[in-house]
């Protein structure tokens, strides 16, 4: 039977079949216990025209309760910030929406050089020397500052906050668990890192201190202190962080961070179920050579011109093997591009009245939100564009209960930590607005009544 | 021909070891820089740590090549080359002076009469050096 979808003819199938001396496919399956085959065709619907396969499938993502037909208060390391315009259409240029990054100097000075202005870009905003191409998301570029750290200290233990992001918490562990390295929690009872107890956790074992700011429910960190106690043990600072807040809060490399990870989502890449996304990445000068991921740098050809090479490709798998930095040999070049050209596009100014109305509107909807009787807010800490709210009725039902009103009201803690069972996480970003704020206010008061 | 020293002793791996009273001193050979091109980055252990003979105590990078850099005898670090960090190209330039990688202070006499003699080493290259 021809297949549209299989490339090779009956012909070829009868061709290699007796190459291997095989009477037919079949033959080639008898190992397989009759209990695990299927006996039966696949069940499936008959197939349907391209209209009516249309139809059907823009009927199912109509029931899904997505950012742009809602208001979206939902954050925990995705937000909804607004993507300028020009993001899709210069993406969708067929020289940049390749599936794979183009490594050919001599072909690809474009990606290339979109890449440089990436790596500028986010080395200035985190205050580090050196960033890289990127990685796949926060949680494996955190988890890579675990394994750098280990690396360039050659020390291993990791002290790790318990306010950075469960999931990247998770991921970190998994990374660390073949080399050996161990990870060591750090409380935050308060939505904030004891820093007392990090500062006994930290000693001559300590590769590394892991803090995230604004952390995982949305407070400032004291980086400078936490600074203060890596460095005094002779441990890096390692901090994760939103880039897109950075237009606001000053950068973690000048209040002592060595390595700046962080999920750079924010910056103009769509939210999109959870990916893809976009790891940060930057570290200072001295330690590149420990580096992960992709490296692009500036040069001069033979007749002196400017262009763009990867660089610094000793540090990775395909020359040094076993002994590379990590195991990414790639970066997500077209999530990089979303982010340059949003930066690029907002500015310097831009960022900041981005960083400024998303803080400013979070702060009015967490005063407007705490009036709700019953309703209040969770940590007494400054936070940035996220807060915890300690609710009344079980969250769960007051985030579906909204939803049906068109307010994704935010992130039920519950899955997280379960002493924040009654906590609601809820982010706040430029595009709310206060009729939406206020909405959100008025329907939470109805729905914990 | 590249200069292979009488007064050393050297390693299939292309180092050279010196005696220097109960201290010998290490680095790559004439012909392994050659081979590698320009050296653009060298790292080197800390001082005080322990390396073992025939196996990897740093790695020297070149433009066009990164390689492993083995220990001829084993014992401890007791200095390190830090001006190969700022001028890596001093290996290239001077690979049995000043572009010395690490002094040991070795636990094992022993091992130095495993090494290879200057005529070994020199039959060693004839035979294409691996």
């Amino acid at each position: 039977m021809a297949s549209r979808y299989i490339a090779n003819t009956a012909a070829e199938q009868r061709q290699m079949l007796g190459v291997i001396g095989a009477g037919g496919i079949e033959e080639l399956l008898v190992r397989i216990p009759a209990k695990a085959r299927l006996s039966r065709p696949l069940s499936l619907a008959p197939a349907l025209a391209e209209t009516d396969l249309i139809r059907h499938m823009k009927g199912l993502a109509a029931r899904n309760a997505d950012a742009d037909a809602h208001a979206c208060f939902m954050g925990a390391g995705s937000y909804d910030h607004y993507i300028p315009s020009p993001i899709n259409h210069l993406i969708s240029r067929g020289e940049f929406f390749t599936a794979y990054t183009p490594y050919q100097p001599e072909a690809s000075q474009g990606t290339l050089r979109t890449i440089y202005e990436y790596q500028t870009m986010i080395a200035e905003l985190t205050g580090m020397d050196v960033a890289n191409a990127s990685i796949y998301d926060g949680a494996s570029s955190l988890a890579e500052a675990a394994l750098m750290a280990h690396a360039a200290t050659e020390r291993n233990e990791i002290v790790l906050s318990r306010g950075v992001n469960p999931l990247y918490r998770r991921v970190a562990a998994t990374y660390c668990e073949g080399p050996g390295v161990r990870l060591r929690d750090a409380a935050a009872p308060e939505g904030v890192t004891d820093l007392a107890t990090a500062k006994k956790l930290v000693g001559p074992k300590t590769a590394a201190l892991v803090v995230q700011s604004p952390n995982f429910y949305g407070c400032l960190e004291d980086i400078a202190a936490a600074a203060d106690i890596a460095h005094a043990a002779g441990a890096l600072l390692v901090i994760a962080a939103d880039p897109v807040n950075l237009g606001v809060l000053e950068a973690p490399g000048r209040l002592g961070a060595d390595i700046v990870v962080g999920e750079g989502q924010g910056l103009g890449v769509p939210m999109g179920f959870g990916g893809p996304n976009l790891g940060v990445f930057g570290a200072k000068k001295d330690l590149v050579r420990r580096m992960p991921g992709r490296l692009v740098g500036a040069t001069v050809d033979r007749d002196g011109q400017r262009g763009f090479v990867l660089t610094l490709q000793t540090r990775e798998q395909h020359i040094r093997r076993a002994k590379a930095t990590s195991n990414i040999c790639t970066n997500v070049a077209l999530c990089a591009l979303m982010a340059t050209i949003y930066m690029a596009t907002l500015g310097r100014q831009g960022l900041i009245r981005v960083g400024e109305l998303s803080t400013a509107k979070a702060h009015y909807a967490a005063e407007r939100l705490a009036k709700v009787p019953g309703v209040s807010l969770r940590f007494g800490a400054p936070f940035f564009k996220e807060f915890a709210l300690r609710l009344p009725k079980s969250p769960e039902r007051v985030v579906a209960k909204l939803a049906k009103q068109g307010i994704l009201a935010g992130v039920p803690l519950k899955t997280f930590d379960r002493g924040l069972a009654d906590c609601l996480l809820v982010a706040v970003t430029e595009k709310r607005t206060r009729a939406e704020i206020d909405a959100f206010a008025d329907a939470l008061g109805k729905a914990v009544a | 021909m590249t200069s292979i020293p009488k007064d050393l002793k050297y390693t299939r791996e292309h180092e050279w070891a010196k005696q220097e009273g109960d201290r010998v001193r290490v680095g790559i050979t004439a012909y392994a820089q050659e081979q590698l091109g320009d050296v653009v980055f060298v790292e080197l252990p800390k001082v005080g740590a322990k390396v073992t003979a025939s196996k990897g105590f740093g790695v020297v990078e070149s433009v066009k090549a990164v390689s492993d850099l083995f220990a001829p005898v084993s014992g401890e670090v007791v200095e390190a080359n830090g001006e190969l960090q700022q001028k890596p190209e001093t290996v290239n330039q001077d690979p049995y002076g000043r572009g010395w990688m690490i002094l040991i202070k070795p636990s094992n006499k022993a091992e130095w009469d495993q090494l290879l003699t200057a005529q070994q080493y020199e039959e060693f290259l004839k035979h294409g050096g691996h």
